[in-house]
């Protein structure tokens, strides 16, 4: 990489989802990203691409570990850094959205970083405001910086993404992670699979270019990545699952089911882990687990992405 | 307004559903009822009458729209009976048939009575109060069928709502048998739909939202129709959506049931694509559906199988609608763009203007037993004159309902009323938007 070659802006003022963006704007991201990985592993971690700007983290769904990495990439890239969450309970549901985009927008902010339990409720939020912004997760449609932080653990690991057979194991149906997964690794070449028992499937899923497996050992076979997906506790008793034992059986990732995957097959899981019911603590901690370098390129990839939009704030 | 009690509408195009003919012709109003309808070329006016000139454009029976939303009682600042009537007006609709859905519920003759008082102080077309099924529209106790019959609650119906019980559906269809009463059903079996905003399909699944399946109407519609064929009562499917539900209906037609069905003006013109980035106003019961299923609604209506066409009028503010989704209401404003947006029908060269208008006004007043909904001499003189071809872009500020939620906002549209009466009284005008144009 040419650390001297001009760099094309990024053509968005928003990142919303990865739907959108062309195969050359998500290379971009990763190169950037990789950079960015430079300067977090030195002592002097502090850059002034975004020196005296606002960034508020508005999180109406808890998350630890997105908004903690929202909140590093953005110290380390200078901006002044303000978290607010806001319990759903306590919310009188979408009402305070508006609202609330009202009420920070004119506190005249730089970036709004905004997880939102309701698909299309950063869509909304974007229209309302002046500043950037971007969706770190909006229901069940999508969480762009997960799925670029997976393409570069994938990238910095396996040289490439094209051609590569990834699959997407667990609850497709309500992932958002899924989804933007799914776009962003075939926008660059990827073979997709996605594994999971049909009522966790959502509908016109073969319609997306992915192939379908409801058998995870055929699903697995020659897989170079193996994703697997988080299972929420709501979903595990009957309602679309019978139970944690019989999900673990037939879609828990263990020793004995990965070595049906490529023997150089990496494991990924987005986090944070229900150990014994997705997948076992001997593979998440294993050799070919990846999960724990995924969460060192999310603050690389967050850094990136606040750097690019970095050209179209406001206030200038 | 005019109230003359002697009017004669020249020189119009008449289309009247009740016989199927269309033609040239005058019809001539006395008292608030149609006196005499002329076929033919001009003939001399008789003397002592206010003549309006049609100048050749259409004169048929006013639109009667079984199925409209107000807010009153309880949400006036949505809806009132006399906004939704001045929407109705400027849209032809000339009779509407207000859902009980209201706060409170019209399921007691006392509110009935208050519904029929507040329209006719207030509101400029005919109001039809429909009562509830079921008490609180709860699903559980049935009403007074006879008594609110009485004063004047021309059909049943849980409004938004399904009957889930096919028990309390059962006894509603048998006890609605010794009145005569119409029994109009929401199909959508509320468990189906559980957490479901949209058409259920790729579409969905894109947006991360969740679906609504076919089946959920479906398998209500085909449990009412058996449950009609049990008990013999007289039922009519509020709107149905797709093409499965239009088999269902063939097929019970075809054994000789005399089910009727009705159809939302938003399943004819739109598809679930318009649902776009999740804009809100396209989010309804039932929902948009797959563009194979509109074409299976459209054919279905030129065929007859589907009887009428409703607005679904259902006002909706910023407090509802500007919200992720998930969390919006549903339901679109419909009074006024009602029969801009069937005309899309006619003018794809997909449904003859005749039928729309039997969909729009005779069928409706043949379900209801109203006396209107034709052009005969004795019938009440609720007439509109439109043009079919006046195109506009529909800006949703210039509506008259109170609420500004038209899937159709920005548009492009074919077709506007330029008369609306109703007994004989124009009670909307829209020559003199023509006369600023010229």
């Amino acid at each position: 990489m040419n650390a001297s070659a001009p760099r094309p802006v990024f053509p968005h003022r928003h990142l919303l989802g990865i739907q959108g963006l062309s195969p050359q704007d998500i290379e971009a991201l990763l190169d950037m990203a990789d950079e960015a990985v430079e300067v977090s592993r030195q002592i002097e971690k502090k850059k002034t691409t975004l020196r005296g700007r606002t960034q508020i983290n508005l999180f109406f769904e808890p998350s630890t570990r997105t908004q903690a990495s929202f909140e590093i990439a953005g110290k380390r890239l200078g901006a002044d850094v303000m978290n607010m969450s806001v319990a759903s309970s306590s919310v009188k549901k979408g009402e305070t959205l508006i609202d609330t985009a009202a009420t920070l927008n004119a506190m005249r902010p730089d970036i709004i970083i905004v997880r939102h339990h309701a698909a299309g409720a950063v869509h909304l939020l974007a229209r309302k405001v002046d500043c950037s912004v971007v969706n770190a997760g909006d229901g069940a449609h999508e969480h762009p910086t997960q799925a670029l932080l997976d393409a570069l653990t994938i990238r910095r690991n396996k040289g490439r993404i094209q051609g590569l057979i990834v699959a997407i194991c667990g609850d497709i149906r309500h992932s958002r992670v899924a989804r933007s997964n799914i776009i962003l690794l075939q926008a660059l070449g990827a073979r997709v699979r996605v594994i999971a028992p049909a009522t966790l499937l959502p509908e016109g899923i073969e319609n997306f270019g992915v192939e379908v497996f409801t058998d995870m050992r055929r699903g697995l076979r020659d897989a170079d990545i193996v994703m697997m997906l988080r299972l929420q506790r709501e979903r595990m008793n009957g309602s679309f699952v019978p139970s944690v034992k019989e999900y673990f059986r037939f879609f828990g990732l263990d020793q004995e089911k990965l070595s049906l995957a490529k023997p150089d097959a990496l494991v990924m899981h987005p986090g944070p882990m229900n150990r014994g019911v997705e997948i076992s603590s001997a593979v998440a901690d294993g050799a070919q687990s990846l999960i724990r370098e995924q969460v060192e390129m999310g603050v690389a990839v967050r850094m990136a992405v606040l750097e690019a939009l970095a050209s179209h704030l406001p206030n200038r | 307004m005019t109230t003359a009690s002697s009017l004669l509408l020249a020189n119009a195009r008449l289309v009247d559903p009740g016989s199927g003919r269309e033609g040239a012709g005058s019809v001539l109003i006395r008292n608030g009822l149609i006196a005499e309808v002329r076929w033919g070329a001009a003939s001399e006016a008789p003397r002592f009458v206010e003549v309006v000139d049609c100048g050749g454009q259409v004169l048929a029976p006013g639109i009667i729209d079984m199925r409209a939303f107000t807010g009153e009682p309880g949400a006036e600042h949505r809806e009132t009976l006399k906004t939704a009537s001045e929407a109705a007006a400027a849209g032809g609709v000339t009779s509407l048939v207000c859902m009980p859905d209201t706060n409170p519920v019209i399921d007691d003759p006392a509110i009935v009575d208050f519904v029929q008082r507040r329209a006719r102080d207030t509101a400029i077309v005919n109001i039809l109060p429909a009562a509830a099924i079921t008490r609180g529209l709860e699903g559980r106790e049935m009403t007074e069928f006879g008594l609110l019959g009485e004063v004047g609650a021309v059909a049943f119906t849980d409004g938004a709502r399904s009957v889930r019980n096919a028990q309390v559906m059962r006894r509603a269809l048998t006890y609605a048998r010794a009145f005569d009463a119409l029994i109009m059903h929401h199909v959508e079996d509320p468990d189906l739909v559980g957490e479901g905003v949209m058409n259920e399909g790729e579409m969905a699944s894109r947006l991360g939202l969740e679906g609504i399946p076919r089946e959920a109407e479906t398998i209500i519609l085909e449990r009412d129709v058996r449950l009609v064929r049990l008990t013999g009562g007289r039922y009519h499917a509020a709107m149905i959506s797709c093409a499965d539900s239009v088999e269902i209906v063939r097929r019970a037609k075809e054994s000789g049931l005399k089910l009727t069905c009705g159809v939302s003006i938003n399943n004819l013109a739109l598809n679930e694509n318009d649902v776009g980035d999740y804009k809100t106003f396209c989010k309804l019961s039932p929902p948009l559906r797959h563009e194979e299923d509109r074409q299976a609604v459209i054919e279905a209506l030129a065929e007859g199988v589907i009887d009428v066409i409703v607005s679904d009028h259902n006002p909706q503010d910023v407090e509802t609608k500007r919200l992720p989704f998930a969390e919006a209401a549903n339901g679109a404003n419909g009074l006024e763009t009602l029969l801009s947006a069937a005309l899309r029908l006619f003018h794809s060269g997909q449904v003859p203007l005749v039928q729309l208008m039997r969909a729009l006004s005779s069928r409706p007043a043949e379900i209801l037993g109203l006396p209107s909904g034709r052009l005969t001499p004795g019938a009440p003189a609720d007439l509109i004159v439109f043009d079919p071809n006046e195109p506009y872009v529909l800006d949703k500020r210039n509506l008259r309902s109170r609420s500004k939620n038209s899937p159709f906002d920005e548009a492009r549209l074919e077709g506007r009323v330029l008369l609306t009466l109703v007994g004989g009284a124009v009670v909307y005008d829209g020559r003199p938007r023509l006369a600023a144009r010229d």
